[in-house]
C-alpha cells in the first residue's frame, strides 16, 4: 500500500462512492495528478485501491484483485457444490497457487459426511458436554475453554477422497481436499482428566451441532494423546466452513473424523457404530486400517499439472508432504522419470502430523521428462508408488487398479517440450 | 458451577496424603482446574442421541413396517429416496441386487448392511428428514426402521420394534466386517506395511 494519506476530499468521494452502490478501485487512475509516465525506463505506477473504508481498507483486508486463486467443487465432473438440495459436499483447496505451509483460512478445503448445510451458531448460546463413562460429567462454555490452558499447533487435514485419477488435470484436482492450518485450543486429555475417565472408557463419539449432528467413534488412546479442542484456526475464530466455533482436531486420521460444530463427546466403552462408522466398513481389515491412519504423502505443486514452463534453465520444484504417522523425514525427488533420486531442502522445521515445504534445485534442459516426490515420515513409512502398491496387493497394475484405503501414492507430472505439465497417469 | 470453596478444598485434601504415600492414581482422579459445568441427567439425556449397539439409550416407543410404510410417503422419504427405496437422488435404501450371496456386493445400504439396527434408527433419528431433522416421534422412527429392515428382508412385515427388540434385531452381515486395529500412538498404519 502506498503511504499516502487520503485527504479530507479524497475521503467524502470515497463515501459517496460507497454510498451510490459503485465498485471502487478497479481500475480508477490515483487522485492527485502524481501518476509518473509509465514507460520502459521507470517502473510503473500504480493506482492506489480504493476499497470500503468500512471494510476492507480498514476493518478486514482483503487480496489484490489480481490474485484469483480459488477453490472447486471436488472431484470434477462429480457431485456439485451445492448441489441439488443445497448441500456443500467437496470442495478442494488451489494447492497449485500455495506457499509456505499454511492454507489460508478461507481456501481451506472443505468436505461434509453426507452434504451439509452450514449451522450459523452463537458462539455465546455453544455448549460442549463431556458425559458418559466419566466421574464428572461437565458442560463447557466458549468462555470456559479459553480459560484453560491452549496449545497452538499446524496440523493438515485431509480427506479419504482425496485420490489423484487419471481424469485429473491439476494438483488442485489430484490432491486439492487437503489442507494445513494453525490450530488452537484446549487438548482434548485436559477436558478428560478434568471429568475423570472410568476405567472401562475404552472409545469416545464425537458429534456436531449441524443439521445431520454428524458423530465418530475413536479410541480414546488417541483422545488422551494429540486432539485438540480447536476454537482457533491461523490467528482466528475457525471458520464457519471449517466448524465455528468449535471443531475437534483429530492430528493424523482421516478428515471425517475431525467433528466440525463439536458440542457433545461421549465416552463409552466400544465401537459406536455411529452412521459415519458404518461408512468406514470394510471386508478386509487391512483395507479397515489403511482407511484409518494417513499415510506418508508428497506432492509437486510447482510445476504441476496445467502450469507452463517459459522454457529451459533454472527452477526450484516446491511442493508438499505430510504423513499421519508424526513428521516428515525426508523427502526425495526425481526429474528423470524416477530412475534417480534425490534428497530435497525442507523450508522449515517439519512438524507432526502438518505440511512440509520442501524445494529442490533443477535446470530444466528442455526435454521430455517427469518429475515425482516421494517422501518417508518418522515412523520409517515410506509413500509408495502405484506399482509398488500393486505389488503388495499381488495385483495387476494397470488404469483400473484403485489403490486400496486411503491414497498416499507417488504423484508424476510429466513435462513436454514445450513446457506444458500435465498428470502422468493421464 | 460448584461452590469455588468444594473445588479448592477437595484436591488440597488429597494431594498431602497422596503426596505422603507416593500414590499418584488418585491425584490424577481429581479435577485440576475447577471449570465447566456439571449438567443435570435430564439435560444430558435431552442431548444424548447416540444409539449404541445395546440400544441402551432407546426411548420408550414401538412401531411396525406397516405403519413405516405409509410415513415413508407422508413425511417426505419417498420424495428424496423414491417409492421403492432405490430411484430418488438420495442414497438408496433397498439394494438392486438383492439376491447376490455376497452381501458386500449388495451395496452400501444402511438397513442392509449395517452390523446394528441401532444404527439405522440413531442415524433417522439424528437426521432425517433433510431439513427437518429431529422432528420424527420415537414412534415414528421405529416404524420407518422396521419399514426399511422389512423391505431389505431382515425382519418380517408384522414385526413390531420397541426398546427391547431393536437391538435383538439379527442384522445379515453378522460378524462378517473387519475390526479396526487396536490404534496406538506412533504407531505405522498397518503392522508390516511399508507404506
Amino acid at each position: 500500500m502506498g503511504s499516502k494519506p487520503l485527504n479530507r476530499r479524497e475521503l467524502l468521494k470515497s463515501g459517496a462512492a460507497v454510498a451510490g452502490g459503485l465498485t471502487l478501485g478497479a481500475a480508477a487512475p490515483a487522485i492527485g495528478g502524481q501518476q509518473t509516465p509509465n514507460t520502459h525506463h521507470a517502473p510503473p505506477s500504480w493506482p492506489m485501491i480504493k476499497g470500503d473504508r468500512e471494510s476492507n481498507m480498514v476493518a478486514y483486508g482483503d487480496r489484490s484483485k489480481y490474485v484469483t486463486s480459488v477453490r472447486i467443487a471436488h472431484p470434477v465432473g462429480g457431485r456439485p457444490s451445492p448441489d441439488q438440495f443445497g448441500l456443500t459436499f467437496h470442495i478442494a483447496t488451489p494447492l497449485q497457487d500455495s506457499v509456505g505451509v499454511i492454507t489460508p483460512s478461507s481456501l481451506h478445503y472443505v468436505a461434509t459426511t453426507r452434504g451439509a448445510f452450514m449451522p450459523e451458531i452463537d458462539p455465546k448460546e455453544h455448549r460442549l458436554m463431556i458425559h458418559g463413562l466419566v466421574d464428572r460429567p461437565l458442560t463447557f462454555t466458549m468462555e470456559d475453554l479459553k480459560r484453560l490452558p491452549s496449545v497452538t499447533r499446524l496440523h493438515f487435514i485431509e480427506c479419504a477422497g482425496n485420490r489423484s485419477s487419471r481424469n485429473a488435470r491439476t494438483v488442485q484436482e489430484t490432491h486439492g481436499m487437503v489442507s494445513c492450518a494453525e490450530w488452537t485450543g484446549v487438548l482434548l486429555s485436559t477436558l478428560l482428566k478434568e471429568c475423570g475417565l472410568k476405567g472401562s472408557a475404552k472409545w469416545f463419539v464425537a458429534e456436531g451441532a449441524e443439521e445431520v449432528k454428524g458423530a465418530s467413534s475413536m479410541p480414546i488412546a488417541k483422545a488422551m494423546d494429540d486432539c485438540i479442542v480447536a476454537y482457533g484456526m491461523n490467528g482466528e475464530p475457525v471458520r464457519p466452513q471449517n466448524g465455528f466455533p468449535l471443531r475437534l482436531m483429530v492430528p493424523g486420521f482421516e478428515g471425517i473424523f475431525h467433528t466440525k460444530y463439536l458440542r457433545r463427546i461421549k465416552i463409552v466403552d466400544r465401537y459406536y457404530m455411529n452412521y459415519n462408522d458404518f461408512g468406514h466398513l470394510d471386508q478386509d481389515a487391512k483395507v479397515a486400517a489403511l482407511d484409518y491412519q494417513i499415510g506418508p504423502k508428497s506432492v509437486i505443486t510447482f510445476p504441476s499439472g496445467g502450469q507452463r514452463l517459459p522454457g529451459k534453465g533454472f527452477y526450484e520444484i516446491s511442493g508438499l508432504a505430510w504423513s499421519g504417522g508424526g513428521a516428515v523425514k525426508l523427502v526425495e525427488v526425481s526429474t528423470d522419470g524416477g530412475k534417480k533420486w534425490s534428497r530435497a531442502e525442507f523450508k522449515g522445521t517439519p512438524q507432526r502430523m502438518a505440511f512440509t515445504r520442501f524445494g529442490y534445485h533443477w535446470n530444466w534442459d528442455g526435454s521430455e521428462t517427469e518429475i515425482l516426490s516421494r517422501c518417508t515420515d518418522e515412523l520409517g513409512q515410506a509413500q509408495p508408488t502405484r506399482t509398488q502398491i500393486a505389488k503388495y496387493w499381488n495385483q495387476p497394475y494397470d488404469q483400473t487398479f484403485r489403490v486400496p484405503g486411503l491414497d498416499n501414492s507417488v504423484q508424476p507430472w510429466r513435462i513436454a517440450s514445450d513446457g506444458s505439465v500435465t498428470n502422468g497417469f493421464a | 458451577m460448584g461452590s469455588p470453596r468444594i473445588r479448592l478444598i477437595l484436591p488440597l485434601a488429597f494431594v498431602l496424603p497422596v503426596l505422603l504415600t507416593g500414590g499418584a492414581s488418585a491425584l490424577a482422579q481429581g479435577p485440576t482446574f475447577g471449570i465447566g459445568r456439571t449438567p443435570t441427567p435430564e439435560e444430558i439425556k435431552a442431548i444424548d442421541i447416540s444409539i449404541g449397539p445395546t440400544g441402551e439409550e432407546l426411548p420408550p416407543g414401538k412401531g411396525n413396517a406397516k405403519e413405516g410404510a405409509q410415513l415413508y410417503r407422508t413425511r417426505g422419504c419417498a420424495a428424496c429416496h423414491g417409492a421403492q427405496g432405490i430411484e430418488g437422488p438420495a442414497p438408496i435404501l433397498k439394494s438392486k441386487d438383492p439376491k447376490n450371496p455376497d452381501l458386500w456386493a449388495r451395496g452400501r445400504i444402511l438397513p442392509l448392511r449395517a452390523p446394528f439396527a441401532t444404527t439405522v434408527w440413531d442415524y433417522i433419528n439424528r437426521g432425517m428428514p433433510l431439513n427437518r431433522e429431529g422432528t420424527l416421534t420415537p414412534d415414528e422412527v421405529y416404524s420407518l426402521t422396521a419399514y426399511l429392515l422389512f423391505i431389505n428382508d431382515v425382519i418380517p412385515e408384522d414385526q413390531a420394534l420397541d426398546q427391547q427388540s431393536l437391538p435383538k434385531v439379527k442384522m445379515p452381515i453378522g460378524d462378517n466386517y473387519a475390526k479396526l486395529p487396536d490404534w496406538k500412538p506412533r504407531t505405522r498404519r498397518l503392522p508390516g506395511y511399508p507404506h
